[in-house]
């Protein structure tokens, strides 16, 4: 049993709570745009529910997971207490009232600005200063978890960090940075107009701000998920870890070139140069490298884990994996998904592609295929795996879990693929209403419906997980053992220093982050006439 | 663990690492700021300083540039914020008081028209506020109401704008029954970049500068629309509601129009 079990149970459960919240929300969007209903007639209340919708699912969940998964990490991991469990505790308080204070004016309808925000579209000041706390609130995580590292190095000097710690505190370094771009917009720029101190703003200039810290995000996003890759897959499947080394230089790659290509998300911008615009789009390119580095790995462990079964052949061992193991669906699942989504990916961050299908569901389709399913069909593993060591009781059915891994996939597809479509067609995002009964869109209905659908089996997957991780609290209790992650096939002796710190890694991601926004951000605030006055929501 | 064991060209992860990032920084550079702009056939660069100048992004300020196009017509000057006259003093109303007893021929004494004029107790002091300094500077143009606005001054302008905004609400003189929501004021028509009417001028929303228009007559909204979509009407900024007029049928104009005119005024008062 985890000492911390009440923090990182308090943080999951939020989370969880939160996402069952914000995917009732998708769903009913899904359904009053498509053809199955007639239309709400105020396309007010659809940006207040997409607003909500977005800044829960983009910034209150997968920070909550990230967080206690992390918690659960370092407990686990470095076999030492937690230094710090108090400010956990204020992390933890700051997220929930951030998260409420944000959620109260979008409720109102005083911030309907999406979770992007979308300056010079102002909304209330308190849902600007909700996400504030919510990213100072993971800050302090941030801090735990590298005073956590550093205290534990000092009791083992010169050894090799446990890979899972390893990788967390990664992510952590990556997330306290790409977070100030967003943090610079909103404190520099939106607070300021929001609060009625100034009634222009820098629309472009905020959302160079704001591209430094949304392609990032993502890969923060993913980090958990690529943690259970490499560190309870393996054990989860009864194999060992292929490479240690490999794991390593993938999360490093991640922390070095996650940041300097945010501008792909400005490609349509007028306010940011062609020349950067490609140099971003060729860094994009890189990000490949440590998402093909860890399909192979994992690949290749889940093959170690096939033949320690008796498989055979060069594909013959595939059917003597577990498939009836959660995780192994779990990964699979995740692994097809990804590779969808990085596939449609491509064309995103292609300068020229990108034109054919920017501002169109097709954008949707993509970031919901990554992070609606590869990442938190992960989060959904990473639970059912540490429930029973976080409530000292066993999972209820592993029937229903695979039932529940099965739908969300499905529903994914089903949701995401007429996305990609209806995008190709030209239907444009971010809007409340389409009508079908033109000439025009009629050929759109179709997918449109079925997307709505998948919706649907989404929202039954989401409830049915929430109802499994809730009915396990009632189990009889057992003794789950001790919690450990997987074994690399060649034990670890030592570590090259470069890969058991982080200074040289983080010098380049910083490095990388002024050589590629360094120029336009400074241009930008420096030039006078490049504002515009604000657009206050709900003012008349 | 040094700083010095780490950053230092011996140590080989540390030499890759800043030789690959600062090798694919300068390369990709070469290509985006030099060599892809020079590929460019339609953009003619003086020298390589200039491919980079518009890689860069940096606004080209040539002399040879010709002046902007001036317009054959006034442009509308009026700037509007959702704050312009937002709060209005109690000597400002009552001056625009005094002044309005001008407009009550047309308007109505107590800013409700018999006339087909546009009521004006409770519009927004913004969308008054516009209109005149666009009929004083003769970017909207009327018979009736250019000589009424040639003559006044900024304060006295603000002044009515504040004291009409200050007035009630009332239902207009002649209400018809209430029609249900047209397509075209809910929906909008959105393949012909018609947004709803309501999502501006009242219904679903208000935005800065558009007059709510519940009650208001049916015959003066018909002649607007229709003056904007012939071009006699344009001191609309960016054109917002000339593209939407032209982009109407006569039935939708008309069904908008009779809407509008059957609607009870929003009882909120348009200031605070």
């Amino acid at each position: 049993m985890l000492e911390n079990r009440k923090l990182i149970l308090a943080h999951f459960w939020l989370a969880f709570a939160a996402f069952g919240f914000a995917l009732c929300l998708g769903a009913w969007q899904m359904f009053v745009r498509s053809p199955l209903y007639t239309w709400i007639s105020n396309p007010e209340w659809y940006y207040r529910s997409l607003t909500a919708h977005g800044t829960v699912m983009g910034y209150v969940f997968p920070t909550l997971v990230a967080m206690g998964f992390g918690y659960a990490i370092s407990e686990v991991a470095l076999k030492q207490r937690i230094v710090g469990v108090r400010w956990a505790w204020a992390g933890f308080w700051l997220i929930a009232a951030g998260s409420v204070m944000a959620m109260v004016p979008v409720a109102l309808g005083r911030a309907s600005v999406l979770y992007t925000f979308y300056p010079p579209l102002i909304g209330n000041a308190f849902y600007y200063i909700g996400v504030v706390l919510v990213v100072v609130g993971s800050w302090i995580w941030v801090a735990l978890m590298s005073i956590n590292l550093s205290v534990w190095r000092r009791v083992h000097p010169g050894e090799p960090v446990p890979l899972a710690m390893f990788a967390n505190v990664a992510g952590s370094y990556l997330w306290a940075w790409t977070a100030v771009g967003a943090a610079l917009e909103l404190l520099l720029q939106i607070i300021p107009v929001a609060l009625g101190l100034k009634s222009t703003i820098d629309a472009g200039l905020a959302r160079v701000f704001f591209s430094w810290t949304l392609h990032a995000i993502v890969y923060f996003w993913l980090i958990p998920t690529y943690i259970a890759y490499y560190t309870i897959v393996p054990r989860a499947i009864g194999g060992r870890l292929y490479s240690d080394t490999m794991a390593r230089i993938a999360f490093i790659l991640f922390l070095v070139v996650a940041m300097p290509i945010g501008i792909h998300h400005t490609f349509a911008d007028p306010q940011v140069g062609a020349g950067f615009k490609f140099v971003h789009s060729a860094f994009t390119a890189l990000v490949a490298l440590p998402t093909l580095l860890t399909v192979f790995t994992i690949c290749a462990s889940v093959e170690i884990a096939a033949r320690l079964r008796g498989g055979r052949g060069p594909f013959g061992w595939i059917r003597t994996l577990p498939w009836q193991n959660p995780m192994m669906l779990a990964v699979t699942f995740s692994f097809l998904l990804l590779g969808f989504g990085g596939a449609g990916g491509l064309i995103n961050m292609s300068y020229q592609l990108d034109s054919a299908i920017h501002n169109t569901q097709w954008i949707t389709g993509h970031f919901h295929l990554i992070f609606g399913g590869a990442i938190v069909i992960m989060y959904f593993a990473i639970a059912y795996d540490l429930w029973p060591h976080l409530t000292g009781r066993a999972l209820p059915d592993l029937r229903l879990v695979r039932t529940q891994l099965w739908l969300w996939f499905i529903g994914m597809i089903v949701t995401t693929f007429p996305w990609h479509w209806v995008g190709i067609l030209g239907m444009p995002r971010r809007m409340a209403y389409y009508d079908y009964a033109h000439p025009a869109l009629a050929p759109q209905a179709f997918p449109v419906t079925l997307s709505a659908i998948g919706a649907f089996i989404l929202l039954t997957s989401g409830l049915l997980f929430l109802y499994i991780l809730a009915r396990a609290h009632a189990q009889p209790a057992t003794d789950a053992g001790d919690y450990r992650f997987s074994v690399p096939v060649h034990p670890v002796r030592s570590v090259p220093l470069a890969l058991n710190t982080f200074a040289i890694w983080v010098a380049l991601m910083i490095g990388l982050t002024v050589t590629n926004y360094g120029y336009p951000i400074l241009v930008l605030s420096a030039r006078s006439d490049t504002s515009v006055p604000a657009v206050y929501v709900g003012a008349q | 663990m040094s700083a010095r064991e780490l950053f230092t060209f011996r140590n080989r992860y540390f030499s890759f690492g800043v030789g690959v990032a600062a090798g694919l920084f300068v390369l990709t550079f070469l290509a985006g700021f030099i060599l892809l702009p020079k590929l460019q056939r339609e953009v003619q660069f003086a020298g390589i300083w200039d491919a980079i100048c518009s890689a860069a992004g940096l606004p080209q300020r040539s002399a040879t540039t010709a002046e902007p196009v001036k317009a054959a017509h006034r442009l509308s000057e009026a700037v509007l914020t959702s704050t312009t006259l937002a709060r209005p003093g109690q000597e400002s109303i009552g001056r625009g008081a005094t002044l309005a007893q001008r407009c009550a021929i047309c308007h109505g004494p107590t800013g409700i028209s018999r006339a087909d004029s546009p009521n004006l107790a409770g519009q927004y002091a913004a969308v008054i506020y516009k209109q005149l300094l666009d009929f004083r500077s003769g970017a909207r143009v009327n018979a009736v109401m250019t000589p009424f606005a040639t003559g006044l001054t900024d304060q006295e302008i603000a002044d009515l704008s504040a004291y009409y905004a200050y007035l009630p609400r009332l239902p207009a003189y002649h209400p018809t029954p209430q029609l249900p929501k047209p397509r075209i004021v809910i929906y909008g028509a959105p393949l012909r970049g018609i947004a709803p009417c309501g999502s501006c001028h009242g219904s679903l929303d208000n935005k800065t500068g558009s007059p709510w228009l519940e009650g208001q007559s049916e015959a003066y909204m018909k002649a607007q629309l229709t003056a904007f979509a012939s071009g006699e009407r344009r001191n609309d900024i960016s054109q917002q509601m000339r593209n939407i007029a032209r982009a109407m049928t006569p039935q939708e104009i008309s069904e908008a129009a009779t809407y509008y005119a059957s609607q009870p005024p929003d009882i909120v008062k348009a200031t605070d």
